[in-house]
């Protein structure tokens, strides 16, 4: 019920419906055919009623068979060319609505790809979903409705019209005026009804906070004996929605019995005044009667025109949020060295080769044509790094850092001390304000942002698991590994053992986002799909976090193995899985306190300390 | 299914009746308008009386405000019923939600049970409030229309003994075929939000992995897919237009030539003719209004099945063998107790336990993360079931006590905090609601919360965002300890809730707990052995068994767990 969506008026209708006409593409010529074939329905439609009368005297009433059965016949001609117009026009549009609704969903979903995190950031899901959905859907309906509707209404407003004025200028004033008083009415309508669907809109979305929050927090609400207390305010809620709800259609549902009542109004005073001046010799009977046929039939096009103009317009200012949503600059991606594969000799000598061998390259290409290549080795350093989400709010400031290849750093530190924010620098999720970061001593604005991606592992706090088979969730990583490579995937991150007891093993389907899997289980697919991308850099943020105790020994393990050799940054919140590292970053307020490995931490008896023997909050 | 979630309708059955009146009186009045307009041109105008013109005329008037009136009463009652209806509706799903168990919500998942509560819910009302009106109507319409033809020229009116089962037919096959259709449409709908959906919340996944092609092809699959389903489907539907114009045109002309050929026998009158020319049309319509009607019904049942889901859904935790019973003392046996969390799991999550806590004692409980910790206490106030052993409080098994009673005597405080938002004094008077300023103040005294509460500028009235977003974790975890503690437990339960707390701060809550609630059972999860040390009973738990029971001096003496654990963390310190 998309079309009862309270909507904004679009700021830029003429750019909007360029826009939408590009997409129609080469079917922009049929939209004139559709335009064509609406006015020949609409004009049988017309012209019949129209005939009925004459037939009726001309033919019937003097007794003219031969005549009947040419108007007959000529009459169904016109009924024919109107059915197949009607046809026509419908499955026009059905198949040209789909095909630009499909596009820009397409278009809308590439350029989705494309968009930097921090318009994620910035957005809710829903807010996104609803340009895929909602928004999608007002365009799909008022192309597939209210556009030819809206011809067809017009082309009867206008026909009606010149008939009225062509029958008797003077009288048709009333009617002009009734036609007035219906369209101020419309309008002052839904601005009224309008405000109340937002309202309802405003209390839906209230009912959907409250019910996420009661239902994420049951626990609590059972343990408190709560039920009843959110059970009423729920109830006041819902009662508020009622309300506004009620409102809301209650006036939108005055629309057409009002238009329909001011229309026998206009008739009868029309009827009189026709009357009058049927006394005054300025209209003859003959007229008058016919005249009174077309007053009858000014309501349901006038009714039915400002409705579609209405579905219309918000059909608009959906295109318009998509468009917006489509103009958002994508992320910045100027760099030209890329990643492939290459041999290192045993003088020193890089070369390519076409073949994954294991090792990679960085390919950097030299003003002459030719290109340079500089082994991947997974040195990453931070110089005088600062950063900030929102500009004036510093997260990170002045930030050194450096990690050698196959050493393994940990940052340890409380919530909002930028942990997390570090790493979502290295692989350029965000723009750093100052600064530079390197990786094997190229700037990695100077990396191809895919490239410098695919040479970096990431598993995150929160596990996200794709609808789909186990094994297809493993492959995620590397899409065309083996049976045997998910299998040794799974084997390193200790994921193997509990992966084979499911009923359907590697083959078992994941529901929404691995609903089906325990939190420690679906951490050990992530670390699984890590695994198999084989990567010179990883990045591990609390990855081993709700893995219990026996399964995050088997983790370890297998980490060891893959690290070998391998840069890898760990945030972790348990100190044990940080104590084997090679050196431990202390964050606190964006700054790097201390740094150094356990024991030399320890003997400080700075923060580190402080947090190792619990004298500190740590979160 | 539409009769069950229709019978929600009954608080409002007043209102549907008077909205069904209304719509059926607004029919009469659109019966008879015509009739008089008919005369004013066929009597008054034919016949130049000025007279009948300006008494129809206002007679037309009055029926038109009468009607205008009706219209309204009919707008505003169906309004009233439909959304009525809705909320009923969402009152009924909510309740049934608030019993459902953790396995019942984990069925369906927050994010679905939101949209199950709003839109599915919008659609049907709105279909209510909108289909009621020509729902009602066009059997009405048409059936007065077909009797008034019958009764002006029953020969003519044959022939739409033919043209109606024919359209009705015709609708029929559309409506019979889109069905099936729309409900592919919908499952080529639901695959394609998922896949955005699942883009959305993984947005860092498929960007480290640089699988951005990847998912674009994924979707571009089930986008052609949608394209060519809701084609077909849309295709079909569009049918009912020329099909209906196509029956409606070829009426016409059959009738003005049997009605032609009528005339010239002198079998009809001219005048009737176009009467029930009219009424041919009123009939078609009024079936094509039925089909609208039953193709917009067609939508929302998808809907009607998610709801009927929810109000169907079995709930696990039930009170069937409850005992009109009292926690009157707080002591908890466990006796050779197993839990697993579905029935069909092969591994028990928890097993053999077997332990006996006295009235008034403080047992501490250690063990690895997952060695199940939190699910052994959480059996205690019954949020989940026991598969088998037997549990109970002050001698009597937990399932006979109702759980209004028995969760009243148990506090607990979670290991994911939940605060709800609200101010903070909302979120506390959750332990009691009608606590005095007094007892708020001495139960955060107690949990050390009354020093940074005091530091906030608005103090008790502080708003907290949606999961109390806006102090750390330590100032929640407090929060929620002075939350329980205003409930005045027979039995408090802590789990793993002063991990994010200070040493110090720590120490000076368990001294404050033990002076505040004598008497009271209070049972400790912690991570650090200092937590625990003093309880009277300190319960070793590995991988969903006990592993050992004793005291910190026994324990230290024969357990190697214990020792590793409390040297691990003494290490720090020692140096």
């Amino acid at each position: 019920m998309a079309r009862y969506i309270g909507y904004k008026k679009p700021k830029n209708t003429k750019k909007t419906i360029l826009r939408l006409l590009h997409y129609m593409g080469a079917h922009r010529i049929l939209l004139l055919l559709v335009i064509f074939l609406t006015a020949v329905g609409s004009l049988a439609n017309i012209i019949g009623t129209y005939l009925l009368r004459p037939v009726i005297n001309n033919y019937i009433l003097p007794g003219d068979v031969p005549g009947l059965i040419r108007m007959v016949l000529l009459m169904a001609l016109m009924y024919l060319a109107g059915v197949l117009a009607t046809w026509g026009y419908n499955q026009l549009m059905v198949k040209m609505s789909q095909k630009v609704v499909s596009e820009i969903r397409h278009d809308l979903f590439v350029h989705t790809q494309t968009l930097p995190l921090s318009y994620f950031d910035a957005h809710t899901h829903g807010e996104l979903m609803s340009r895929f959905t909602g928004d999608v859907d007002t365009i799909t309906e008022a192309l597939n409705g209210s556009f030819t509707l809206l011809i067809q209404s017009s082309i009867i407003i206008v026909g009606t019209i010149i008939m009225l004025l062509v029958l008797n200028w003077r009288l048709s004033l009333i009617v002009f005026f009734f036609m007035a008083l219906m369209f101020l009415f419309i309008q002052f309508n839904s601005r009224r009804s309008r405000k109340y669907f937002r309202e309802q809109q405003r209390c839906l979305g209230s009912i959907e906070g409250f019910t996420e929050e009661m239902v994420t927090g049951q626990k609590v609400e059972k343990v408190f004996n709560h039920e009843k207390q959110n059970y009423e305010e729920f109830c006041r809620r819902n009662e508020a929605l009622r309300k506004a709800s009620t409102k809301a259609l209650t006036y939108s549902g005055m629309m057409i019995p009002t238009i329909v009542s001011l229309s026998y109004f206009n008739y009868a005073v029309s009827a009189c005044v026709g009357g009058l001046f049927a006394l005054a010799s300025l209209i003859d009977l003959g007229t008058l009667s016919a005249y009174l046929v077309y007053v009858r039939q000014t309501a349901m096009p006038m009714n039915q025109f400002t409705q579609q103009m209405n579905f219309l317009l918000a059909a608009l200012s959906g295109a318009e949020r998509i468009f917006e949503m489509m103009d958002v600059p994508p992320e910045i991606d100027e760099g030209t060295i890329t990643l492939c594969h290459a041999t290192e000799e045993a003088d020193g000598t890089v070369r390519e080769s076409e073949v994954p061998c294991g090792s990679f390259a960085w390919k950097r290409p030299e003003p002459d044509g030719s290109f340079t290549l500089i082994p991947l080795k997974g040195d990453v350093r931070f110089h005088d790094v600062s950063f900030g989400y929102v500009p004036g709010k510093k997260i990170l400031d002045g930030i050194n850092l450096y990690a050698k290849p196959g050493q393994k750093i940990a940052f340890v530190g409380s919530t909002g001390a930028g942990k997390t924010t570090i790493i979502n620098l290295i692989n350029r999720f965000y723009e750093i304000d100052s600064g530079t970061i390197t990786y094997d001593g190229l700037d990695i604005r100077d990396i191809k942002k895919d490239d410098l991606r695919r040479s970096l592992s990431l598993v995150i706090q929160d596990t996200h698991l794709f609808t789909g088979t186990i094994a297809d969730n493993i492959r995620y990583g590397k899409l065309d590994a083996t049976d045997e490579e998910v299998r040794k995937a799974a084997m390193i991150a200790g994921a193997d053992s509990f992966i084979r007891r499911l009923p359907h093993g590697y083959d078992t389907v994941l529901h929404s986002d691995g609903s089906n899997l325990s939190q420690g289980q679906r951490q050990l697919l992530a670390i699984a799909r890590a695994a198999v991308s084989d990567p010179p850099v990883l990045i591990l943020d609390e990855a081993t976090s709700s893995v219990d105790t026996g399964t995050e020994r088997l983790i370890e393990r297998g980490m060891d193995s893959l690290m070998e050799g391998r840069t890898v940054f760990v945030i972790a919140h348990r100190l044990s899985t940080v104590r084997n590292a090679k050196a431990i970053l202390v964050l606190e307020h964006g700054e790097i306190m201390e740094r150094g490995s356990h024991e030399e931490l320890l003997e400080q008896k700075g923060r580190y300390y402080k947090l190792y023997t619990g004298q500190f909050e740590l979160e | 299914m539409l009769r069950r979630l229709f019978s929600y309708i009954k608080p409002y059955k007043k209102h549907t009746i008077l909205a069904v009146c209304c719509i059926i009186l607004e029919c009469v009045f659109e019966l008879v308008i015509p009739v008089i307009m008919a005369d004013i041109i066929d009597v008054g105008v034919a016949t130049g009386n000025r007279a009948v013109i300006f008494q129809r005329g206002a007679l037309m008037v009055v029926c038109a405000v009468i009607a205008l009136f009706l219209g309204m009463g009919s707008a505003r009652y169906s309004a009233i019923c439909g959304q009525g209806l809705g909320a009923e509706l969402r009152k009924a799903e909510y309740q049934k939600l608030q019993s459902f168990s953790f396995s019942n919500i984990d069925h369906f998942r927050t994010s679905s049970l939101v949209t199950r509560l709003t839109s599915d819910i919008t659609t049907i009302q709105n279909s209510v409030a909108t289909g009621l009106r020509p729902g009602c109507r066009a059997p009405i319409m048409m059936l007065t229309s077909i009797a008034m033809s019958f009764i002006m020229n029953w020969k003519l009116a044959l022939v739409f003994c033919v043209a109606a089962p024919v359209l009705g037919v015709m609708l029929f096959l559309i409506v019979k075929n889109v069905r099936p259709l729309y409900a592919r449409m919908q499952g080529s709908i639901d695959l394609l939000n998922r896949i955005i959906q699942e883009n959305l919340t993984a947005v860092r996944v498929v960007k480290s992995y640089v699988r951005g092609d990847y998912e674009t092809n994924k979707f571009n699959e089930a986008n052609s897919e949608l394209r060519t389903t809701s084609e077909t489907a849309f295709g079909l539907a569009a049918l009912n237009m020329p099909a209906m114009q196509l029956v409606m045109y070829t009426t016409i002309l059959f009738i003005l030539w049997i009605g032609g050929n009528l005339i010239f026998v002198k079998e009809m009158q001219v005048g009737q003719l176009t009467g029930f020319l009219s009424y041919v049309l009123q009939v078609l319509n009024s079936l094509m209004m039925i089909s609208n009607v039953f193709l917009m019904l067609t939508r929302s049942l998808a809907s009607c099945a998610r709801i009927t889901e929810i109000l169907d859904e079995k709930i696990d935790i039930t009170e069937e063998h409850a005992e009109d019973l009292k926690v009157e003392k707080g002591s908890v046996t466990f006796d050779h107790v197993y839990f697993k969390y579905r029935p069909e799991a092969e591994e028990y999550v928890l097993s053999d336990i077997s332990l006996s806590i006295e009235a008034g004692q403080t047992v501490g409980i250690l063990g690895g993360t997952g060695s199940a910790k939190s699910t052994l206490v959480q059996l205690i106030p019954r949020l989940y079931d026991i598969t088998s052993g037997t549990l109970c409080i002050d001698g009597h098994p937990v399932d006979h006590y109702p759980l209004v009673p028995l969760r009243d005597a148990v506090a607990m405080v979670l290991q994911k905090n939940t605060l709800f938002s609200g101010t903070i004094l909302d979120n506390l008077r959750w332990g009691k609601e009608d606590a005095t300023e007094e007892e708020i103040r001495e139960a955060c005294r107690i949990a050390c919360a009354d020093e940074f509460i005091d530091r906030l500028p608005e103090g008790y009235h502080t708003e907290l965002g949606q999961g109390g977003v806006n102090i750390s974790g330590g100032q929640k975890q407090r929060l929620c300890i002075a939350r329980a503690l205003l409930k005045h437990p027979k039995i408090l339960i802590l789990d793993d809730s002063t991990s994010a707390v200070d040493t110090a701060t720590e120490a000076s809550i368990r001294e404050g707990l033990a002076g505040y609630l004598k008497g009271c059972t209070k049972i400790i999860i912690a991570q650090r052995v200092t937590s625990v040390m003093h309880a009277d009973q300190i319960v070793i738990l590995e991988h969903g068994r006990i592993q050992a029971t004793g005291t910190h001096e026994s324990l230290l003496a024969g357990n190697s767990f214990y020792q590793e654990l409390y040297h691990s963390q003494q290490e720090g310190v020692g140096l």
